[in-house]
């Protein structure tokens, strides 16, 4: 069967080790997590974990089922075919120097990039956008050297409930 | 009032009717047996935590109640894993109580601490760190809900000492628990569907597995299948959860089943499949399974529908709420089996049965273990607990010993667990004194936990080892005899203790059979002591346990005892 990317929305009672219950799960029986985001929701003792893996229907199925014997996961939905919007963030942290000044000031410029640290020898870049616009702006980043990066987790939410 | 912490976890075993407890003291846990030391709580003290669990297993899974123990921190905790693990793959309700180092000490690597339930989360339905005095009583009660709720498995409780020993006002009417019963009542558009598939079906098959036995459904599977006239196997777990002397019981299926239970799998049109989830040494190649046959598949958990199995219409429910249902739907609906065609299925089976009954090669010069089961049967009238270890003389028993009744076969199923026996069945005599409570076990699994003669012996609880002893590991011999060219490596047991006597070093009585015509005799005297008895039998080393499908094989391929393969 065709393997493909889904994204899975979790929610669970904000106990003790409930990621490390709900990351064991799959771990344990063979399954990756391509990408984590865990934080609590509008209420403090319920947390929603969006995560995304891959697989082939069957595989997914199995993994919601897994999921939903945990004894603190409240609910489990895939949003791979509901109507959602889709957020990562990545900081970027560049160096600069005399050479990559200009170009990294034009493309600054040119991209709308956020710069929300601004240093001497260094800047830090914030880009939000779906998993596609991260790329394409690490694409643009990467000629101009980039020192390090830190990038979360996709986030989503569905359109209506 | 103001409690300790001691003596709230005592009122709320109360309160959960807790009666028996198999553990084990050390440091962690001495307040608690302190306070054990004035309560009228039965506790049986083991020689090893792994057989306070397995004890607690067998009295679950005889009783149908949550079987409790308690260790202490550590390795006292550590030493549970392999008897929770076991309970877990078989959906044992049972909760477990560890001992912790006190709370300010947990991650600073205290002498006997260890993240036990880092360590069991995977092998248990769910476990709890206590914290605080304040979460004692509400987690203790939920332990025991969640153990029993659904699909039942194994609680863990951790239990740090300075918890234990604090003080709180306890109000037990005043405890609240999440509830975690689901929707247990199958969807009633769905009995429509099973009553057309019945209809439609000239060849149909009963599958019955655990879940038959945990969702006390026996008396709703028996009354379908023989009021419709449908034959009936059953996996391992399943055993008793229909008559084992009813014409329409086959036998086991899978890899050790009956020819005529694997045929009629190979064969059927429809499978009614209840509380099973289709184990791969049920099932051999998934390909060729029941492939003839559409498939209904009835279980209260959804991950073990279509888990392994591809099923044609699944039903998410309690086995016992949706066996009644469809009982219901169908006289509503006044099915009624075509008696030609049934006859003639029925006939088809019987055929089989009588081209390869089950049997062995009798012998009058060495002790063959079938004889010793049937020899067990006859001698109790089948009226017996049984439980045994993981191996040759397992699968024999499934096979020979015909189990009438639920509850009343106790064997590690899914995880296959040596050394499971002999706690098991002091655990099962526990719950039942009255009852002939029988241990069959093999020279390597009985060695795995021998400890415990010793907690037999000390509370007089007198279960009969039925030990097999063929001087080997047997079913790994057979493997390397059949797959591995006869190089039997590491498998050969003859450098073993004399175990006669070292059931009477233990006080137990020992008694040896070697030839066919002391057996009876053996089993006549052990039976009839009112202490732990321990009967070695000196059985045939190379007997092998037949019909044999070949791991991954299709289950219509089975070598059978005289080496032919049968299509």
């Amino acid at each position: 069967m065709e393997k493909k990317d889904h994204i899975i929305s979790i929610l669970v009672h904000n106990k003790p080790d409930v990621l490390a219950r709900v990351a064991g799960t799959l771990g344990g029986k063979g399954y990756n997590i391509d990408s984590l985001c865990v934080n609590t929701t509008t209420q403090n003792d319920i947390s929603k974990i969006v995560m995304t893996t891959s697989g082939s229907q069957a595989t997914i199925t199995r993994i919601e089922n897994q999921l939903q014997r945990l004894v603190d996961v409240i609910s489990v939905d895939d949003l791979t075919n509901v109507e959602s919007v889709h957020r990562e963030m990545v900081l970027v942290r560049l160096n600069l120097t005399a050479e990559n000044a200009e170009p990294v000031k034009n493309a600054i410029d040119t991209n709308k990039w956020k710069v929300i640290v601004s240093g001497d020898t260094y800047l830090i870049i914030e880009i939000t956008g779906d998993k596609r616009q991260i790329e394409f702006s690490l694409a643009r980043l990467e000629p101009l050297g980039i020192a390090d990066i830190t990038r979360t987790g996709l986030v989503a939410l569905t359109l209506e409930d | 009032m103001k409690l300790k912490g001691t003596e709230i976890f005592l009122k709320v075993l109360e309160e959960e009717k807790v009666d028996i407890i198999f553990g084990y003291p050390g440091g962690a846990v001495l307040d608690l047996y302190d306070q054990l030391y004035e309560s009228n709580l039965r506790h049986i003290l083991v020689r090893h935590e792994q057989g306070a669990v397995h004890a607690a297993d067998g009295y679950a899974r005889a009783t149908g109640k949550v079987g409790v123990c308690l260790v202490t921190s550590g390795p006292g905790a550590t030493n549970t894993v392999t008897g929770i693990a076991t309970a877990n793959m078989d959906s044992i309700p049972l909760v477990v109580f560890t001992g912790q180092v006190p709370t300010g000490l947990i991650g600073n690597d205290a002498f006997q601490e260890c993240d036990i339930t880092g360590i069991t989360r995977p092998c248990t339905k769910h476990n709890f760190l206590v914290r605080n005095i304040e979460e004692l009583a509400s987690t203790i009660k939920e332990a025991f809900h969640i153990a029993r709720s659904g699909r039942p498995g194994p609680v863990l409780v951790d239990l740090p000492k300075n918890v234990m020993a604090a003080q709180y006002d306890y109000d037990p009417t005043n405890i609240k628990i999440r509830n975690h019963e689901a929707v247990y009542k199958p969807a009633p558009k769905k009995m429509a569907n099973v009553f057309d598939m019945l209809n439609a079906a000239k060849k149909p098959l009963i599958m019955t597995g655990g879940g038959v036995i945990l969702g006390k459904a026996s008396e709703e599977l028996t009354l379908l299948a023989r009021k419709y006239e449908i034959p009936v196997t059953g996996t391992l777990m399943g055993l008793g959860s229909f008559p084992g002397t009813d014409p329409l019981w086959l036998g086991m299926l899978g890899m050790h089943g009956t020819y005529y239970a694997n045929m009629a799998v190979s064969h059927c049109d429809f499978m009614l499949a209840v509380g099973v989830r289709f184990d791969d040494r049920v099932t051999g190649s998934i390909e060729t399974f029941a492939a003839n046959a559409k498939i209904v598949q009835i279980d209260i958990d959804p991950s073990s529908i279509n888990k392994n199995v591809t099923v044609d219409l699944p039903i998410i429910g309690d086995t016992r709420a949706t066996l009644k249902d469809i009982l219901r739907f169908l006289e509503e609906h006044h099915y009624t089996q075509d008696a030609g065609l049934r006859a003639q299925w029925l006939r088809e089976i019987a055929e089989w049965r009588e081209k390869v009954p089950l049997n062995y090669c009798k012998n009058g010069e060495v002790i063959k273990p079938q004889y010793v089961i049937e020899k067990l049967q006859e001698l109790t009238k089948g009226d017996a607990l049984i439980t045994t270890d993981v191996g040759q003389h397992q699968m024999w028993t499934a096979q020979f010993f015909h189990f009438d009744r639920p509850n009343t076969f106790v064997s590690s199923g899914g995880l296959g667990t040596m050394g499971f026996g002999l706690p098991a069945a002091i655990g099962v005599k526990c719950a039942f004194p009255d009852k002939q409570v029988v241990a069959i076990a093999g020279d390597g699994s009985i060695q795995m936990n021998i400890q415990e003669l010793a907690t037999a012996a000390q509370y007089n609880i007198a279960v009969k080892v039925v030990l097999l002893n063929n001087e080997f590991l047997g079913m790994p011999r057979q493997w390397q005899e059949m797959f591995y060219n006869k190089r039997y490596s590491h498998t050969d047991m003859t450098y073993a203790p004399d175990f006669v006597k070292l059931a009477e070093a233990f006080g137990v009585i020992g008694l040896r059979a070697t030839k066919p015509a002391e057996v009876e005799t053996v089993l006549k005297q052990g039976l009839a002591a009112d202490k732990p008895v321990l009967m070695d039998f000196r059985i045939s080393r190379d007997e092998c346990v037949y019909p044999m499908v070949h791991p991954g094989g299709s289950i219509n391929q089975m070598t059978l005892g005289s080496r032919e393969m049968i299509n």
